[in-house]
């Protein structure tokens, strides 16, 4: 059977993550061809690289080993991501920087060193060539001790809109939207939860757990699958309609 | 694509345009579709559409038919996986023009229509659900006028945007209930549907200006986000919306 993603070409981004080996796999799945990438190189993919989105040189290796291979690419996700949940008091400049350079710059340098691959796909590509951000529910709403992580995160939402405007001005038939994963359970969601305990806020891991559950009104955390899922609709023709869409894909967080 | 295979849905307003569509798209992907519309079931020929589908005569509007119609679905599929309530109306009107009786006939099928689908399909659609990773699902069909407004868009608007917000409820009560439903809303934007060939030039020049994508919809474009949201891999989305308008309300 063909799937939704035959003959699509696919950068994922902190592929070694839930999340984003989550997004290989079900790109594959559909029958693309994924490059996958992390600080080390990730496990899976059709080709795997290591890549610090940080990195504006990184970024242009990664583009030139991708025309080499290819000479365009049809789908970037930007799904690489860092949290260090804390009080304002306790967040450190250091720790604000990081995370705007994970979570924010690192979207400026994909568009940038992408760009001229995706327009390349976006000339043939039925529904045009899709760039996916991965945002956060943290995004959308205010959550207490996430203050630098939702700043961030916002950043990619409001970036992903005009992206996709400027995108649209130019002609470029290039798609950018934005998708807002509730908790998901990676090892980043273990590691807010390995906080909350250390800060005192929950007895232990398995409150924590039951906590981060009691988020979704549907009472449970996603699954990477869950996530990737989406990722691969909003990179299919099926959204040749969507851009400058936002995606809550939060079991429900952000309907109350 | 077999994705929603031994599904059966019903589709509101599936006669025509982003119905029919969906209709069309859910048969495609396997379901079986009860189409609930306006006309006589005797002027109604689906003799194209193959042995999956049926129609019943269904005024959203008016609580006897939709009683009539959840037990012609029991009758005829047994069960019922997903909801798409998309019949809807609306024609622009300045507000100190608009008369109470287009603004509540408007009300009455875009906004009592979506509630008493849902009230009277929810115990159906909860019993179906448990057969599926991601249980059953509704899908409401708003506009991008449930999120911004248009001048003259008067009770149109104020429908659509109560069917986003009744969206929200409906998905977090589902949830409080341990119900297996899922409940979103799509958002379209300009849609070419039949009525808008009919559309007078500039209109439709200012739809396709106004849109950053520099067009307006094909119907499919739409019916492939319902299938998406009726089916299991969908299956974290609830009380969301999803807006497809081309970037308009990106703006
Ligand atoms: N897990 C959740 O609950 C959740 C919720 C909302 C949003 N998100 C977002 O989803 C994305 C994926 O997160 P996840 O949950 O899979 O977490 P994860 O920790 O499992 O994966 C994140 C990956 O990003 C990689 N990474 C970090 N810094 C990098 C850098 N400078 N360059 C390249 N790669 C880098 C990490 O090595 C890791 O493999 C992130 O953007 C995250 O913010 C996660
Ligand atoms: N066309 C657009 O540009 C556009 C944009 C955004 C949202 N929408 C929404 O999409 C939905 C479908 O619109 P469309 O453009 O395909 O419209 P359409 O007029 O082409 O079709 C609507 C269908 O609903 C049926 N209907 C009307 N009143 C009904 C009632 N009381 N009970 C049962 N069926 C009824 C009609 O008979 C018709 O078959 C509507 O909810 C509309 O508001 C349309």
């Amino acid at each position: 059977m063909g799937g939704v993603l035959e003959g699509t070409v696919a950068l994922v981004t902190g592929a070694g993550g839930g999340i984003g080996s989550a997004t290989v796999k079900a790109m594959m799945d559909a029958g693309a061809e994924v490059i996958a990438t992390d600080l080390q190189a990730p496990a899976g993919g059709t080709l795997s690289l290591a890549h610090d989105v940080t990195d504006q040189a990184q970024w242009q290796q990664v583009a030139d080993t991708i025309r080499d291979r290819w000479g365009r690419l049809d789908v970037l996700v930007n799904n690489a991501g860092t949290v260090k949940i804390a009080s304002i008091e306790q967040t450190t400049i250091e720790d604000w920087r990081r995370m705007m350079a994970v979570n924010a710059e690192a979207i400026l340098l994909g568009h940038q060193a992408m760009l001229p691959l995706l327009r390349e796909a976006g000339k043939n590509r039925e529904g045009g060539a899709s760039i996916v951000n991965i945002s956060s529910v943290s995004g959308l709403v205010g959550n207490a001790f996430a203050a630098a992580y939702g700043a961030s995160k916002a950043a990619v939402r409001l970036f992903s809109k005009a992206a996709a405007l400027e995108f649209a001005a130019l002609g470029y038939n290039i798609r950018v939207n934005s998708v807002h994963p509730g908790g998901v359970e990676t090892d980043m969601s273990e590691l807010i939860c390995q906080t909350f305990v250390d800060m005192g806020m929950a007895p232990d891991m398995a409150a924590a757990r039951a906590d981060s559950a009691r988020l979704q009104p549907i009472g449970r955390t996603g699954k990477p699958s869950e996530i990737a899922n989406a990722v691969v609709f909003l990179s299919s023709t099926a959204a040749s309609f969507i851009t400058g869409s936002e995606m809550a894909v939060d079991g429900g967080w952000t309907a109350g | 694509m077999s994705r929603l295979a031994g599904r059966v849905a019903l589709v509101t307003g599936g006669l025509r345009g982003i119905g029919l569509s969906c209709v069309e798209r859910l048969l495609d992907e396997g379901a079986s579709v009860m189409i609930g519309d306006l006309a006589d079931a005797e002027d109604v020929d689906l003799s194209a559409y193959g042995e999956n589908v049926d129609y019943v005569r269904l005024d959203v509007a008016d609580e006897d038919a939709w009683t009539n119609a959840v037990a012609s679905i029991e009758a005829r599929f047994g069960r019922l996986d997903i909801l798409v309530s998309n019949a809807g109306i609306g024609t622009p009107c300045a507000l100190r023009e608009e008369t109470l009786e287009n603004w509540r006939k408007t009300i009455a099928v875009n906004l009592d229509g979506t509630f008493l689908g849902t009230k009277h399909c929810a115990d159906l659609l909860a019993k179906s659900g448990r057969d599926w990773k991601g249980g059953a699902s509704i899908v409401n069909i708003s506009s991008m006028m449930g999120l911004i407004a248009l001048p003259k868009g008067g009770p149109y608007n104020a429908s659509k945007g109560g069917v986003r917000l009744f969206t929200k409820v409906a998905a977090l009560e589902f949830a409080e209930d341990k119900m297996p439903i899922r409940v979103n809303s799509v958002h379209p934007g300009f849609v070419a549907t039949e009525l808008f060939a009919a559309f007078p030039d500039e209109l439709k020049a200012f739809m396709t200006s106004s849109t950053p994508l520099g067009r307006v919809a094909q119907t499919e474009e739409i019916a492939a986000v319902v299938a998406f949201l009726a089916s299991d891999d969908a299956s974290f989305v609830t009380g969301s919306e999803l807006v497809v308008d081309g970037g308009y309300t990106a703006k």
